[in-house]
């Protein structure tokens, strides 16, 4: 028996997604999106087809056809700086085996890759090295040109997970149990191959790693099907927090009794998790919990953040946190501290950046509380969005036209803030009037 | 809708002037509604129906058949219900003696060949009180070989209770039936041209018979003696010959028929590509006499015996042969289009007309709520008064030679000139046999006639008005003057006409009306006339002399087929065209009187409040001028019985000319919709909704704020009766249908949302259904749910006023159609704001620089609360108009828009009865 998912009602007063449209043109689940640049992204289809869509106009740009099973990985790799001409490619890889590079400009396929053993399932890109990494059976270097710049040897268990840059020419890959760090050095021959070389192996999870996460320039964390969140020092590759169990780091008077009858491997699968940059949001099933990275404690966590497993969460520029589930909503949250809970413990500067400085009257028993538990904010919902019919897999935020979302339902909705699209239709509408009033003169 | 004719109608003169509304602006005054004459007597505008002996009005279509006189070809709708009562033949009777315009093909007399006239047709308002009949009467003439002088005349009648009805719409009606007699007119060309072309091949081929008879006999008459035989078969050649020139400058002159390309036709342009053969219809029936030539695909040509082209008992091509049954469906579809278009009280027309032009002016919001099938989503194209310029404009015409078979719709500007004075002699010598048989034939015609129509008029012993013509051509009726000239005396005439003074039997022309084609000044001299012969006072002696109803046997057919006419009182019509005879013809007979021939007159009560529809109205001088032709005394007799009528007056004190007039009357034909039906229906059940659902506010809010609305119910039938009724209430966001989906049974998506907003849906019971319920509850936000079956709705919460204005459960309105519109009258309303909102530039961009979003915002609630005057909820009505708006506005100037959905994060309440 669950508990009741969070409901926000009807009454949303902070969101500001007031305007959608529902795009049609996949014929499977739309598992991937990817921003292509300002104006465009691009969804990958379980089908195999790749679609460039212009997020302004709704319009489909290009049709990319050229896999037959459905993408497992797509990336956008731009173009260096060192070359002349622009020339993003759009990186796809699919359960057949194959790699295909896309020109962003033209729509066409410019390389292929097809001699996988088997499937590519994540694509990194180290854009200072101007090369490009496939993860699956092997780990794969590849230069702009689709030339094998070197490769490691085939794994076990199921081949890479999970991929991750790191600093120093370095790559965590996420095999099994496993994280294994792999260096890239140039070959000492001076040819144009990479040597590609493991020089660490972690073991340090208990069960098979889910997710890895960057969070900034000297931390990442890694998340296991167990629960197990470790954060990572990225420069000398050591454990500086272990979390086992983030849900029983919670208060356990804050937990429903009832919660502890739901088995708990179905609990604790860390799902995936974002960042940015202090804090770590973790999706644990359907909860999402933060830990602060400074505190090294959960601050806040909501249990019931969806109705079932989230499939993406990311956080936006304006510190919101957005999450999808297979539930089929996106939820908006914002991290508030709890006012009467600003203890000594929390330091100030951590606080300031989400607005709340107010000192409240403290309660005695609220700050033993905040101590014990290390609850000292809340994840409110601020919104939700409801259109998928089915899971939505996975969600796109651009700047300045809100969300792209795609789901198992084949749709795609952008969800676009009323507000101002009716400001922008109506600076359109007197640019218009302008121009045809300009027209009418000089016809005159 | 603007107004609503139901209310306007009762509405009292001194009321109107007392109201203390008075004093605000108001509508502008083109709009507001012509006021009923209140009178005592009458408290109902349409009491004056109860004479007439048909409800509804309809077209009639007659032929002046020179066999049997007058009779009724069909009516449209061909309904005898329609009709009822009424007696078409009599009415036929009267309709086809006021056709005044001879035209008619004679030998001018520089040529010795029959000319064609290409004769506008005359438009005249008569009326009939006796019978409360009153109708528009387009007459035209069809070519006919076999015919009498080639034509054969017809009419096309628009016959209704309503006066004011047609002298408001004569204008329209005249534009209207003028594309249909074009239609007719032209399918008739093409026919006649086959005709003749079969006829020159029959000639052609008599001729070489002939001529190898004659060679047979000369070579076995070796004497060189001419036989009487030889003689007659030389006798035979010649007019043989002769006919074959006749009929080749016949054929010359239809094909050399400058056709005018009609813009905006209402009728199929047929090019004939193939050879006529192909185009021809089948004639079988028309063709019943030997000597008539059977058409056929591959025409053979028959021998053509000398004096039997003409016979007595023939019989007459029958409309459809006449012009090609193409042409004739097509007119009939026309004029079934015609009759559907003038259905209703004429105050309906006229405001479904200024609705019209207003929603044409209103190109950027009238798609919101308007019917896209009654308001054209094209630019609205002043066709009628454009085709009106090109004739004031073009008075040089061009022709086109055609030389091979006439193809109609060959741009031409105008035929007038073509209508140019053909001098017509009639010259028997020259018609020899053909007029012979013509002449009996139409003397006995005339005989019939003549015996038909004394009997009617004495028996009716009613008064027939001729309300209005329209003239085309003046010269053509000077042309046609020798007619005139025929008549040896004018007492036969007198003495019809007197005895009509006896009978009571009056006709009273109340207003003609020059076609577009005549130049005003011109007409201005010839009406001028008109109105000085009215003003010149009948003298009874006249009148007394004319007391023998003789047929006069010296006239010769002509003659005759002038006698018919005349014969019914409405010959004095040709009042108008003597006037141009006035200077040539010296007068043997001393006929004056009234003649009551005023060119068109609007109804002075709407036209001259009206905006659009502004006449020139002018106070005619007083000329004198002596009225010189016995059809004039005819007139005179007849009117001066009628001068009581106070139309007569109205009709000479005022004149307004039709080329001048109607430049600046540009009235598109008003377009009434088909879908009438729908509206009233729709209005009905909004009407029954608004009274039983105590909700209903907030049911159209969230329409109207586009807000989808769910009708959930378990009966199709009840479901799509609410869609119905909600479905007036439902924005559009284009010129396509309106977002409706009036049933459904599948769950609803995301995708339904953004498509329908409104939608009738399957309370099902099945796991489906609970699907159904599932989906519904899921996407609820974007939904208000009308529970047809537990009568609830939950939805927003409306607490706006406009809608207490819109959707009034105590609304006096008891009619579906004038709830209709007032709902639309409302509805523009809303439409006009969110129009102002939308193009006011402060509400929406900053009026300084780096101005806040928070300023314009406050700037735009502003404008939206203190100068709309909206509260919150009506401003977010006129919110969503304006997106509408904006997005159709970018979309129309090409810029690409996505369909979006828009909504509100605002919470439902449950409403229950």
């Amino acid at each position: 028996m669950k508990t009741a998912v969070l409901n926000i009602g009807e009454e949303q007063t902070l969101n500001p997604y007031t305007e959608l449209t529902a795009l049609k043109a996949h014929n499977d689940i739309v598992r991937f999106l990817v921003q292509v640049d300002d104006n465009r992204f691009a969804s990958a289809c379980d089908d195999g087809t790749i679609i460039v869509w212009d997020v302004q106009t709704g319009e489909v740009v290009f049709e990319l056809q050229g896999h037959t099973q459905k993408i497992t990985a797509i990336l956008v790799f731009p173009s260096n700086e060192t070359h002349s001409e622009r020339a993003d490619l759009i990186l796809t890889a699919s359960s057949d085996r194959t790699v295909i590079a896309w020109d962003c400009e033209s729509g066409q396929e410019v390389h292929k890759a097809s001699d996988f053993l088997s499937t590519v399932k994540n694509l990194t890109v180290l854009q200072g090295l101007d090369v490009w990494l496939s993860g699956g059976g092997e780990l794969r270097v590849w230069s702009r040109h689709f030339k094998v710049l070197g490769e490691t040897g085939c794994f076990s268990d199921g081949g890479i997970a999970a991929l991750v840059e790191l600093p120093k020419n370095c790559v965590a890959a996420a095999v099994g149990k496993d994280l294994r760090i792999f260096k890239l050095g140039a070959d000492a021959a001076g040819s144009d191959r990479w040597d590609i070389s493991e020089v660490k192996c972690l073991s340090a999870h208990q069960d098979i790693i889910r997710t890895l996460a960057n969070v900034n320039e000297l931390t990442f964390v890694s998340g296991s099907h167990a629960g197990e969140l470790i954060v990572w020092d990225a420069l000398d590759w050591s454990v500086q927090a272990f979390e086992t169990n983030l849900s029983r780091a919670t208060s356990p008077q804050d937990v429903p009794p009832e919660n502890k009858l739901i088995p708990l491997q179905e609990e604790i699968s860390i799902q995936c998790i974002a960042s940015d940059g202090e804090c770590v949001f973790v999706a644990v099933c359907r909860s999402i919990y933060v830990y602060n990275l400074q505190t090294k404690r959960v601050i806040a966590y909501q249990k019931n953040a969806h109705d079932s497993d989230i499939q993406h969460m990311a956080t936006l520029p304006n510190r919101q946190l957005v999450s999808c589930s297979e539930d089929g909503s996106v939820r908006i949250w914002e991290l508030r501290s709890k006012p009467q809970f600003q203890a000594e413990s929390v330091p100030a500067g951590f606080f300031s950046m989400w607005g709340f400085g107010k000192s409240g009257k403290q309660s005695n028993h609220a700050v033993k509380r905040a101590v014990d538990t290390g609850i000292v904010a809340s994840l409110e919902l601020i919104g939700d969005l409801i259109g998928h019919s089915s899971s939505v897999q996975m969600f796109l935020y651009f700047q300045d036209h809100g969300l792209v979302t795609c789901s198992a339902d084949q749709l795609i909705i952008l969800w676009k803030e009323g507000k101002r699209e009716s400001r922008l239709r109506s600076l359109m509408l007197f640019q218009k009037l302008e121009q045809n009033l300009q027209a009418k003169f000089s016809l005159q | 809708m603007i107004g609503s004719p139901d209310l306007v109608a009762f509405t009292r003169e001194e009321d109107y002037y007392e109201c203390p509304l008075r004093r605000s602006p108001g509508l502008p005054e083109e709009y507001s509604v012509p006021l009923f004459p209140y009178s005592e007597g009458e408290s109902s505008p349409w009491s004056r129906l109860s004479g007439a002996k048909f409800s509804r009005d309809f077209i009639l279509i007659s032929e002046f058949s020179e066999q049997v006189g007058p009779q009724p070809l069909l009516t449209i709708p061909d309904d005898p219900r329609v009709r009822g009562a009424f007696d078409l033949n009599y009415f036929s009777l009267r309709i086809m003696s006021v056709d005044y315009q001879a035209s008619f093909v004679g030998h001018p007399p520089g040529s010795s060949y029959p000319k064609l006239n290409f004769v506008e047709d005359s438009k005249v308002v008569l009326g009939d009180s006796k019978e409360g009949a009153f109708a528009y009467v387009h007459h035209l003439t069809l070519y006919d070989l076999e015919a009498r002088g080639f034509v054969r005349p017809f009419c096309m009648a628009y016959i209704s209770t309503d006066e004011d009805k047609i002298m408001e719409q004569f204008l329209e009606l005249s534009g209207d039936f003028s594309k249909a007699s074009e239609c007719l007119k032209t399918g008739n060309r093409k026919a006649f041209a086959n005709e003749l072309e079969k006829k020159l091949k029959d000639l052609d081929y008599t001729r070489s018979v002939l001529l190898n008879e004659m060679e047979e006999q000369q070579k076995t008459d070796h004497q060189g003696f001419y036989t009487t035989q030889a003689i007659e078969k030389a006798n035979e050649l010649a007019n043989v010959e002769k006919s074959i020139i006749e009929h080749q400058d016949l054929l010359r002159q239809i094909r050399s028929y400058p056709y005018r390309h009609l813009k905006g036709d209402d009728y199929q342009p047929y090019m004939p590509e193939s050879s006529q053969e192909d185009a021809e219809p089948a004639n079988h029936e028309g063709a019943g006499k030997a000597e008539v030539y059977t058409p056929r695909p591959s025409y053979t040509p028959k021998f053509i015996k000398a004096k039997s082209s003409k016979c007595f008992d023939k019989k007459l091509k029958t409309l459809e042969e006449l012009v090609d049954v193409y042409f004739f469906t097509q007119t009939i579809d026309l004029l079934t289009t015609i009759e559907k278009r003038y259905r209703g009280d004429v105050s309906y027309l006229i405001m479904s007309h200024l609705e019209k032009t207003f929603l044409g002016q209103q190109a950027i919001v009238n798609f919101l709520f308007e019917d896209p099938s009654i308001w054209d989503p094209k630019p609205v194209d002043r066709q009628y008064p454009a085709n009106l310029g090109i004739h004031h404009n073009a008075p040089s015409p061009k022709f086109v030679e055609e030389p091979e078979s006439p193809k109609p719709l060959v741009s031409m500007e105008s035929y007038k000139s073509s209508v140019e004075s053909v001098p017509i002699k009639i010259e028997t010598e020259l018609f020899n046999h053909e007029q012979e048989a013509m002449g009996l034939c139409d003397q006995t015609g005339n005989a019939e006639c003549l015996e038909g129509d004394a009997k009617g008029s004495i028996s009716s012993g009613e008064s027939i008005e001729v309300l209005r013509t329209e003239k085309s051509t003046l010269l053509i009726h000077s042309e046609s003057q020798p007619c005139l000239r025929l008549h040896p005396s004018p007492q036969p005439r007198r003495k019809v006409g007197s005895r009509r003074t006896i009978s009571e039997d009056s006709i009273e022309v109340l207003s003609t009306c020059t076609s577009e084609t005549v130049i005003p000044e011109d007409f201005r001299a010839t009406y001028q006339m008109a109105i000085n012969e009215e003003e010149v006072s009948p003298e009874e002696p006249d009148r007394g002399d004319e007391s023998a109803n003789v047929f006069d046997p010296m006239q010769d057919e002509e003659k005759a087929n002038e006698g018919d006419v005349t014969v019914d009182p409405a010959c004095c019509i040709r009042a108008e065209s003597l006037e141009e005879v006035v200077g040539e013809f010296v007068p043997d007979h001393c006929g004056d009187g009234i003649v009551v021939s005023v060119p068109p007159q609007p109804g002075k009560h709407v036209s001259q409040t009206f905006g659009q529809v502004k006449f020139l109205v002018e106070q005619v001088d007083n000329p004198s001028v002596e009225v010189s032709s016995p059809a004039d005394a005819n007139y005179l007799l007849s009117s001066r019985d009628t001068e009581k009528l106070t139309l007569d007056e109205d009709s000479t004190s005022y004149r307004s000319g039709a080329s001048t007039g109607s430049d600046r009357t540009p009235s598109p034909p008003p377009v009434v919709t088909i879908t009438e039906r729908q509206k009233r229906r729709s209005g009905q059940n909004a009407l029954m909704f608004i009274r039983q659902y105590p909700f209903s506010h907030p049911a159209i809010y969230s329409l109207l704020s586009g807000r989808t609305l769910v009708v959930l119910g378990e009966e199709e039938a009840f479901v799509k009766k609410l869609v119905t009724a909600l479905s007036v209430f439902v924005p559009n966001n284009g010129h396509g249908a309106k977002p409706i989906k009036p049933w459904t049974t599948s769950p609803l998506h995301i995708m339904d949302f953004q498509k329908w907003k409104l939608i009738g849906l399957q309370r099902g019971v099945s796991p489906s259904g609970s699907n159904t319920l599932h989906s519904l509850g899921r996407y609820s936000r974007y939904a208000s749910i009308l529970d047809a079956d537990n009568k609830t709705l939950r939805c927003p919460v409306y607490r706006g006023t406009v809608l207490h204005r819109l959707a009034d459960h105590r609304t006096q309105i008891r009619r579906g159609s004038t709830y209709y519109m007032h709902v639309q009258s409302v509805l523009t309303q809303l439409s006009t704001k969110a129009f102002l909102f939308t193009f006011c530039h402060h509400a929406h961009l900053p009026i300084r620089e780096k101005e806040s979003e928070e300023s314009i915002g406050q700037r735009r609630a502003a404008f939206l609360q203190q100068l709309l005057g909206l509260s919150h909820e009506d401003s977010k009505i006129v919110e969503y108009l304006s997106e509408l708006l904006k997005m159709h506005y970018l979309k129309e100037t090409g810029t690409q828009q996505l369909p979006v959905l828009r909504f509100d994060y605002v919470p439902s309440v449950l409403y229950k009865i």
